[in-house]
């Protein structure tokens, strides 16, 4: 060991790895982000877990690219299901959210154990899936990863401006003719595969947040779609990266949890500190604000201070009809 | 106006329901080319829901829609939307411009990319609606009259012969208001047709020359001064309006 | 039945009642997603409680989970208050960053403390009973029965204590806060009784499942009843109903009593949204059916009455014109003449449909104004 980290070829293959699943989770969760979906995630992954033991109890194979077939049906089945319950009751968005997410994920467990007691499996696989085992992924994997996500990044991009109506306003987009359902069906789609490739790196458990964090932290430091893609992925990949190096660095961290963390340090920083809408910065200027009006004695308002507080009125004017499946606190 | 009986619009015995819950009757509806008109009616009357069910946005339990004397989806082309400002998440990262250009995106059709031309037209449609100085300016940072005057830019984009605007005087100032106003009249000068949701009984007869009564079935249309009449209002928002028991 | 299949069930039951109780609330408050991140977040709590006591079943482990769990609600709404980040992504940030720090302190440092994930993620109910509370030698019972049985009691306790506080705060905050019963008091209290709840819970069934045991009987209940008193029983009911079948099922095919019940809990949830009466996928299919022939012939009805003695009355009231101009489909024309025929509300005469009397009373007060 001649450096305090081992560069050595399994780490440059992990760290791909998990370059490749920030980029793909931070591009695609920027959508669920804005559609405020973003715990669409957590109820797709932990959906997810019948299906692989399903695909692994028909086929009696552990070939990814079965158990991700299964996986993304499982994640599926499970929107598809949260989707109809609302629906057709009045049980809103969480509820159904969280009904789906907890009893699949308790029908995969059932199956597990069914598959561990023919004793055709080990309890790996089930630790695998719920937290993810990035150090075991391989060439193989990392290729996979890059040709899947590289495919839902190309459609991403081709419908660009297509995904982009759809979510900022879809009754324009229903007007001009564009196929709402479809386009929805396809996004939905696209979120499964960023999720299912990620399961083998970070787990169920964690891969909301590499859906989430990134995006969310994206959206500080810019006000363009776009740039919030690429600074997303950017964001991911930094996290993924970074993740798997402290991980690797010390013995006994777990490599998924470190760059879910490196995640929200990024969050952390660029809500305290992105230009215009960090909080540092919006506390300075409140004092700031503080300071001349205490200096011009409180009637008198520059043409600024009018326009700022008419537009934080207008926000929350904005901001205040709860949406529905929105929750409140 | 080439022929007298060329029709703008055309609905004829729209049903619609939500849940089976009857929210629009039997209406029908005719409106000659070049006319302004607003449709007015109290809370729950349908207004809504009849521009919705025109661009089929809502699917109508029966009834029939023609613009120009084509079903919708084959006028798309000719037809521009004003969906209410609320609608939309206004934090929504992207720019005026941007929003402007959305327009244009039907015209576009698949895959292809807004560029130079779309630009232009979406900067000439900012300047009439006297906003081309927020071009580069974040939705976010808009006052609500100003978010108008840009969906109402966008609608002009999309270079429409017959309009719907699901009310674009909700909220917004004065200005903005007279500016609104002077568009719509611009439009029908130009020979447009424009369809308004519209909440203020008081100015009807000023901003607009037709008008359309309706509490859940047409109480009547036709052009103000026949139409806006005390005793058509008696019937539109006087009375209690009970409809099937189930 | 051996005497611990006996005791199983009965920590099942207990469980499965405690959680539901609350989760009657959240499901009400929309806000069910907030037990997801509380039944994760807590993890932090529970491995440094456990470091201390080495027990997962201390007093103070519980106290400091539901510490955590209480601080996860905290940090989501002040997240939410920047205003830069919505109410679901704050959820998504922060249940995962604590989970998070929870696994590297397990995997860091309880490599000779016994405390492995599994446990935390998904308990395991058939050793609950195993831990046994026992004073001057006497075997009083599983201490897990104690302790989900006192936080069973404490649940009841609330809701009973700040039952009429509780239905207000859930149904109008405001009118709740205009009558001075601070919803942000009943709000946190429900937050730590849900955070109590889950550290309690996850004993037994885990940290995932314990949402299905929150979620599951109150959603279902809500497809039942409208009474918030009802809902509550009713949860109750359908969460013991789960537990015991899913132990059964767990039993007949040797595999996991939790991943069981929260199996269960989603059957039980099928049934009853497919099956219910009125309100069930079935009934609503019926029932939509049903009013969509009577919908069609109020419309025929109130078509054939508009036209009435007008000057197009007799090509309005044309059978084959209803074709084009209520735009039904020709199948659908014909079975609806036949309904209206049925019923009397039409006549027809030469493929001319005429109102009669109850028809024509039917258009009209349908009408009415």
């Amino acid at each position: 060991m001649k450096t305090l980290i081992p560069f050595n070829y399994t780490l440059i293959v992990v760290a791909i790895g998990s370059a490749l699943l920030g980029i793909i989770s931070g591009a695609l969760g920027t959508y669920a982000v804005l559609r405020r979906q973003s715990l669409l995630g957590d109820a797709i992954s932990h959906a997810a877990l019948p299906g692989i033991a399903i695909a692994f109890l028909l086929t009696g194979s552990k070939t990814p690219l079965i158990l991700v077939l299964g996986a993304a049906l499982a994640g599926w089945l499970g929107t598809l299901l949260i989707l109809s319950i609302i629906k057709l009751t009045r049980i809103k968005y969480d509820s159904a959210l969280a009904l789906v997410l907890s009893t699949f994920f308790g029908c995969g467990l059932v199956l597990h154990t069914l598959i561990q007691r023919t004793g055709n499996a080990n309890q790996a696989g089930l630790d695998t899936f719920l937290f993810g085992q990035a150090a075991s992924l391989l060439e193989r994997d990392v290729l996979t990863m890059g040709i899947l996500g590289g495919i839902a990044l190309l459609i991403m991009s081709l419908f660009w401006k297509e995904l982009k109506l759809l979510v900022f306003d879809e009754a324009f987009a229903t007007s001009i003719g564009l196929p709402v359902r479809a386009l929805d069906i396809l996004l939905t789609s696209l979120l499964t595969v960023a999720i299912v490739l990620g399961l083998q790196a970070v787990g169920a458990v964690l891969m909301s947040a590499m859906l989430v964090a990134p995006a969310v932290a994206a959206r500080q430091w810019t006000d363009r779609l776009a740039h919030m893609v690429l600074l997303a992925a950017l964001f991911g990949a930094i996290a993924g990266v970074s993740g798997t190096v402290i991980s690797s660095s010390a013995s006994r961290i777990p490599t998924g949890p470190t760059i879910v963390l490196c995640a929200t340090v990024i969050v952390g920083f660029s809500i305290a500190l992105a230009p215009n809408r960090g909080l540092v910065w919006h506390w300075v200027r409140q004092r700031k604000n503080k300071a001349r009006m205490q200096r011009h004695g409180k009637t008198t308002f520059t043409a600024q201070e009018k326009l700022a507080e008419r537009l934080a009125t207008d926000r929350k004017l904005l901001e205040s009809p709860q949406r529905e499946g929105d929750l409140e606190a | 106006m080439n022929t007298l009986e060329t029709k703008a619009i055309e609905v004829t015995d729209l049903t619609v329901a939500y849940q089976e819950k009857p929210v629009l009757w039997d209406v029908d509806l005719d409106v000659p080319p070049g006319v302004l008109l607003a449709i007015v009616g109290p809370n729950g009357a349908g207004k809504t829901t009849l521009i919705k069910a025109i661009l089929g946005l809502v699917r109508p339990a029966a009834g029939r829609v023609l613009i120009y004397e084509k079903p919708y989806p084959a006028q798309r082309r000719i037809v521009g939307y004003v969906p209410q400002r609320g609608s939309v998440d206004w934090d929504f990262p992207t720019n005026v411009l941007d929003v402007v250009m959305m327009g244009r995106y039907g015209n576009l059709g698949w895959i292809r990319r807004p560029g130079k031309a779309e630009r232009e037209l979406a900067m000439n449609a900012l300047e009439k609606v006297g906003m081309q100085a927020y071009a580069e300016r974040q939705i976010s940072q808009l006052s609500g009259g100003q978010q108008q005057r840009v969906f109402l830019a966008r609608a002009l984009v999309q270079d429409a012969t017959v309009y719907f605007m699901d009310e674009p005087f909700q909220g917004v100032d004065a200005t903005t208001e007279r500016a609104i106003v002077a568009l719509l009249q611009e439009l029908r000068a130009n020979g447009k047709t424009v369809v308004v949701v519209h909440h203020d009984l008081q100015t009807v007869t000023d901003y607009f020359d037709w008008v359309m009564l309706l509490n859940i079935h047409r109480i009547a249309s036709g052009p103000v001064e026949e139409t806006f009449t005390s005793d058509n209002l008696r019937q539109t928002y006087g009375g209690r309006v009970a409809f099937m028991k189930n | 039945m051996a005497i611990h299949q006996l005791e199983i069930q009965l920590i099942a039951i207990v469980v499965a009642v405690a959680c539901a109780l609350p989760g009657v609330f959240l499901v009400l408050r929309r806000m069910t997603l907030m037990s997801d991140a509380i039944s994760h977040a807590i993890l932090p709590g529970i491995v440094l409680a456990f470091f201390l006591t080495e027990s997962l079943s201390s007093p103070l482990l519980i106290l400091a989970a539901a510490g955590t769990g209480v601080l996860t609600v905290l940090v989501v709404e002040l997240l939410q208050r920047t205003k830069l980040v919505k109410a679901d992504a704050a959820i998504g940030l922060t249940f995962p960053a604590l989970f998070s720090i929870g696994v590297i302190l397990i995997s860091r440092f309880a490599g000779n403390v016994h405390l492995d994930m599994d446990a935390v993620l998904l308990g395991e109910l058939a050793y609950a009973h195993l831990n046994r509370l026992e004073v001057f030698g006497i075997n009083l019972g599983p201490v897990s029965l104690y302790v989900m049985g006192t936080i069973l009691v404490l649940n009841l306790t609330f809701i009973l204590l700040f039952y009429k506080e509780l239905k207000v705060a859930t149904f109008d905050a405001s009118l709740a806060a205009s009558l001075g019963f601070a919803p942000a008091l009943i709000h946190y209290g429900l937050m730590t009784l849900v955070s109590i709840t889950t550290v309690g819970a996850f004993d037994a069934v885990g940290s995932i499942l314990v949402v299905a045991l929150i979620a599951g009987p109150p959603a279902t209940a809500y497809l039942i009843t409208d009474s918030l008193a009802r809902m509550l029983i009713l949860s109750a009911i359908l969460g013991s109903v789960n537990a015991v079948s899913g132990y059964w099922l767990a039993h007949l095919f040797d595999v996991s009593i939790a991943g069981a019940i929260a199996t269960t809990t989603l059957l039980m949830f099928g049934i009853i949204f497919l099956g219910v009466p009125e309100r069930g996928v079935i009934a609503i299919a019926r029932r939509r059916h049903r009013q969509k022939l009577e919908f069609a012939q109020t419309m025929l009805v109130i078509h054939l009455l508009n036209h009435e003695g007008l000057p197009e009355a007799a090509q309005e009231s044309q059978v084959s014109h209803l074709q084009e101009h209520l735009r039904w489909e020709g199948q659908f024309a014909a079975q609806i003449v036949r309904y209206a025929l049925e019923n009397r509300c039409v006549s027809q005469a030469n493929g001319q449909l005429a109102l009669t009397a109850r028809g024509r009373g039917i258009a009209q007060e349908a009408l009415v104004q």
